[in-house]
């Protein structure tokens, strides 16, 4: 070593995170999945600020019918929503069951946290119906309007986002049963997931709040 | 002083793959190694490079004379559409993206990206995306023709014809891989350094690097989401876009350009970044301002995100919105003259030597300056009504991009290709390339200013001969074809020097940085002993400040190196599958075609799977 080692702010243990394969060097400590799903959630951020922004830019100019007020449904959704928070709570359990070694309990709350989001998004699938048959809120084609447009879009893409997570928390858990996903180093894939299910949970909030609640304080 | 060549008598390592990598075609296919996506990247750019510039080429012989009519309409505005969609996406972003992938882990003394699969993917997902937006030419028999800012409505079933599907179809793909790459070298450059290299320590072309890939990963969403709702207009039928249902046509351009801005850094920062590095290493004295220049680009990159509006001065946005844009695009005035000045800080009373990359590095500095002097014109409202949609602005972002952008990948590619293929290009072609280049870039582009302050509107495909214009359009011609020479010599001369080049050895230039202390190419695991970084300029100094040699550890490493794959080019095909069914939803020829979205999307799980059980 040279006299200016000492210059080094970090020293030479090379972390592992089991992930990259070849994360020789980990400059900051922190495992790479983890950091790329932070940088990915930054780029989600854009993606549904972009689809509310859409939404909000559009609001009120629907020339024809019916409005936001003509078919929301506080209670139901509140239910969903609850139901999605709910779901936050096992994800959490999940990953924390994950940290201390406990991979079974820590599958069957990933079961329990896929139940609820599949449920949520069999919430969706119905409201969706309800406001198409009986609301004539129409997504596209001739009888379609800009309200029914904006919103199937935006809330169909944080429906699709819920069942992506879905999937993956399936394949999760399958991996655990195998026994090709096991607690220590790899248990930073199931916080990696808690983060993505967070993120779509607090979408989902802003979504209820600025989207349905709002609409409902004048 | 510690020599170069220590390097050579370290322990060589023992290095270990899960399977081996193949060999021949199917090593390119299968590859996970960032130099062979970085070469795969790299040539992709130069092809189109040259597709884009036989387009530019067919419209300005149009364009020569008045009144002739040789590319008329739509095929007209297909070649306009074509040339800057190429030229951006598919010639100077995989350019980029080739300098970032061969160059970022080897400058921070990493084996490879952080997740070198993902790169994979994101390689192949451009590929797929490039072959999209061409293929309208196949199937339809012409190009997408509603610019390449295609704004909505012109782009909507009413306005744009098939050729539209291609665009956004394509678009979308490339918009994936460049937000996937983005977050792989953001957590590449921030995850793996090598010891020792702290924030401050990282190269300023590796700084521009993570800027520009922030850029890619918060700045596509945008226009993805722009494109999705324009593929759902024309898919589906939803009414996005149409104005008779409500639709407003500021909202596409509200969400292309909140890309499209960033989108233009993404273009020159890694070009400013290959200057900071090689004007230091001609001038032979450290970059002057280093901390300034790294942090005057990260502030482009943040202000970047809030000056989209000065696009849309004519768009009727209001007053107040146009004050705050005005102010805000002023402001990115500040950190671009302190690169300026600081580069300038670097050569002033220097003892330079000039090859090739030296040049273009230098002549950087004055034609970029004149792109932002114009660029600083229109970005006061009252000047941009009369500017705005003319040859002065085509003026502006051609001085910027060609004599900005690509001028410092001309640069980049003479300082780099030594260590890429071991061969020095030949100088005596590449100052006739550089000096060819120079002549016709100006020629072309100058005497457009003065036709934009003439009057003359862009994108249109002829003019009357007594509009005044004739004798400008006729200079302009001219220079094009000075250009295409220039760039036939440099494409020449790295052909030719693959095979006669001089051989290069490890550093050629006596230059700063970790890539130049290995061998040129480098092995498959980059060094044989991941470097201690002990300065900014951790090369020089250990050749020529006592105390700073890079350690040279006694016992050889073991290294793990990642294996060849075949999951992302499934990820990548089965997402170019859903794509094909969203272009043949409605059906073709009476066969619907949406079942292969489904198909599509079973596809991308079930290869996904695969994907993360393979063992690497
Ligand atoms: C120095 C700071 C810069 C300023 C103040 C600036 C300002 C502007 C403004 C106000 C416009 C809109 C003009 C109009 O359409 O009426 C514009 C257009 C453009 N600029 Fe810049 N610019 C700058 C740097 C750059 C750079 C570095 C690039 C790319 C490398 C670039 C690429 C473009 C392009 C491509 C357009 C035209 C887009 C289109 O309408 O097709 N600019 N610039
Ligand atoms: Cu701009």
């Amino acid at each position: 070593m040279s006299a200016h080692a000492e210059n080094l702010t970090h020293d030479d243990a090379h972390g592992h995170d089991g992930h990259g394969a070849l994360a020789e060097n980990n400059f900051l400590g922190l495992p790479n999945i983890k950091l790329a799903m932070w940088a990915f959630l930054g780029s989600e951020c854009m993606f549904f600020g972009s689809l509310i922004g859409t939404y909000f830019f559009y609001h009120g100019n629907s020339l024809s019918g019916p409005l936001p007020k003509d078919v929301f449904s506080i209670g139901i959704t509140s239910i969903s929503t609850f139901l999605l928070l709910m779901s936050s709570v096992t994800m959490a359990l999940a990953v924390d069951s994950m940290k201390q070694q406990k991979p079974s309990t820590a599958r069957n709350f990933i079961l329990a946290t896929a139940l609820l989001g599949a449920t949520f998004v069999g919430f969706q699938v119905l409201e969706f119906h309800e406001f198409y048959t009986e609301k004539h809120l129409v997504f596209a084609g001739p009888n379609a309007s800009l309200f029914g447009s904006t919103f199937y879009t935006m809330t169909g893409f944080h429906g699709t986002h819920v069942t992506v997570g879905v999937i993956w928390l399936v394949i999760m858990s399958i991996l655990i049963q195998k026994k090709k996903l096991v607690p220590g180093k790899e248990a930073v894939n199931v916080e990696v997931m808690g983060l993505y299910w967070h993120f779509v949970d607090i979408v989902w909030i802003v979504i209820f709040t600025f989207v349905y609640l709002l609409e409902f304080l004048k | 002083m510690a020599s170069i060549a220590d390097f050579a008598a370290a322990q060589k390592p023992i290095y270990h793959q899960e399977r081996p990598s193949k060999t021949g075609l199917l090593d390119w296919l299968t590859t996970v190694d960032h130099k062979k996506i970085g070469i795969l990247y790299g040539g992709a750019g130069l092809f189109w490079l040259l597709v884009g510039g036989l387009e530019a080429l067919l419209f300005r012989i149009q364009l020569a004379k008045p009144d002739q009519h040789i590319f008329v309409g739509d095929t007209f505005n297909g070649l306009v559409t074509m040339h800057a969609t190429t030229m951006v996406f598919l010639a100077v972003m995989p350019m980029i993206a080739g300098f970032s992938n061969y160059f970022v882990p080897l400058m921070i003394g990493a084996r490879d990206v952080a997740f070198p699969r993902m790169n994979a993917f994101s390689w192949w997902t451009f590929f797929a995306g490039s072959l999209t937006i061409n293929a309208s030419l196949l199937f339809c028999g012409a190009f997408p023709a509603a610019g390449w800012t295609g704004y909505a409505p012109l782009t909507t079933k009413d306005f744009g014809g098939t050729p539209i599907d291609f665009w956004w179809a394509g678009l979308t793909l490339l918009a994936v891989s460049s937000m996937v790459a983005g977050v792989n070298f953001v957590v590449t450059i921030l995850n793996l350094r090598a010891p020792g290299m702290t924030l401050m320590r990282v190269p300023v072309l590796t700084w521009m690097m993570l800027v520009i890939q922030f850029l890619l990963a918060f700045s596509f969403p945008p226009v993805a989401v722009g494109l999705i709702l324009l593929a759902f207009d024309r898919t589906f039928g939803t009414v996005f876009y149409s104005t008779g249902m409500g639709g407003d046509p500021h909202l596409w351009q509200h969400l292309f350009w909140l890309f499209g801005h960033p989108e233009v850094y993404v273009l020159i920062l890694p070009s400013m970044g290959i200057v900071s590095e090689i004007l230091p290493v001609f001038t032979r004295r450290p970059l002057f301002g280093h901390h300034a220049v790294i942090f005057s680009g990260v502030f482009i990159g943040f202000v970047g995100f809030g000056v989209w509006g000065h696009h849309m001065f004519t768009a009727g946005m209001g007053p107040i919105a146009d004050a705050a844009f005005a102010s805000t695009t002023a402001i990115v005035a500040i950190p671009t003259g302190v690169k300026i000045f600081n580069w300038l800080g670097t050569l002033w009373n220097s003892k330079m030597t000039f090859p090739t990359a030296m040049l273009f590095a230098v002549s950087f500095i004055p034609m970029f300056t004149l792109g932002g002097l114009s660029g600083m014109m229109h970005a006061s409202p009252p000047l941009d009504l009369q500017q705005h949609d003319t040859y002065f602005v085509v003026a502006h972002f051609h001085y910027v991009l060609v004599g900005g952008a690509l001028q410092g990948l001309f640069a980049g590619f003479y300082f780099y290709m030594p260590k890429i293929s071991g061969k020095l290009l030949n100088e005596t072609l590449g100052k006739i390339h550089f000096w060819v280049f120079l002549a016709g870039f100006n020629i072309t582009f100058f005497p457009m200013h003065l036709l934009g302050n003439h009057g003359m509107p862009r994108r249109i495909y002829t003019y009357p001969a007594d509009a005044g214009w004739n004798t400008e359009n006729l200079i302009a011609t001219s220079g094009v074809f000075l250009m295409t020479f220039a760039t036939l010599t440099f494409v020449y001369n790295l052909i030719t020097s693959l095979k006669n080049g001089k051989d290069a050895g490890s550093d050629p230039w006596d230059a700063n940085t970790l890539e130049w202390m290995t061998s040129s190419p480098p092995p498959v695991h980059n060094f044989d002993f991941t470097p201690v970084v002990l300065s900014e300029r951790p090369l020089w100094d250990h050749k020529y400040t006592p105390g700073f040699e890079i350690p040279v550890p006694e016992k050889a490493e073991e290294i793990h190196m990642p294996s060849p794959s075949w999951k992302p080019m499934w990820v990548s095909a089965s997402a170019g599958v859903i794509i094909v069914g969203l272009l043949t939803f409605n059906g073709i020829a009476g066969i619907p075609g949406w079942p292969l979205c489904i198909v599509g999307a079973i596809g991308v799980v079930l290869s996904v799977y695969a994907w993360v059980t393979e063992p690497v």
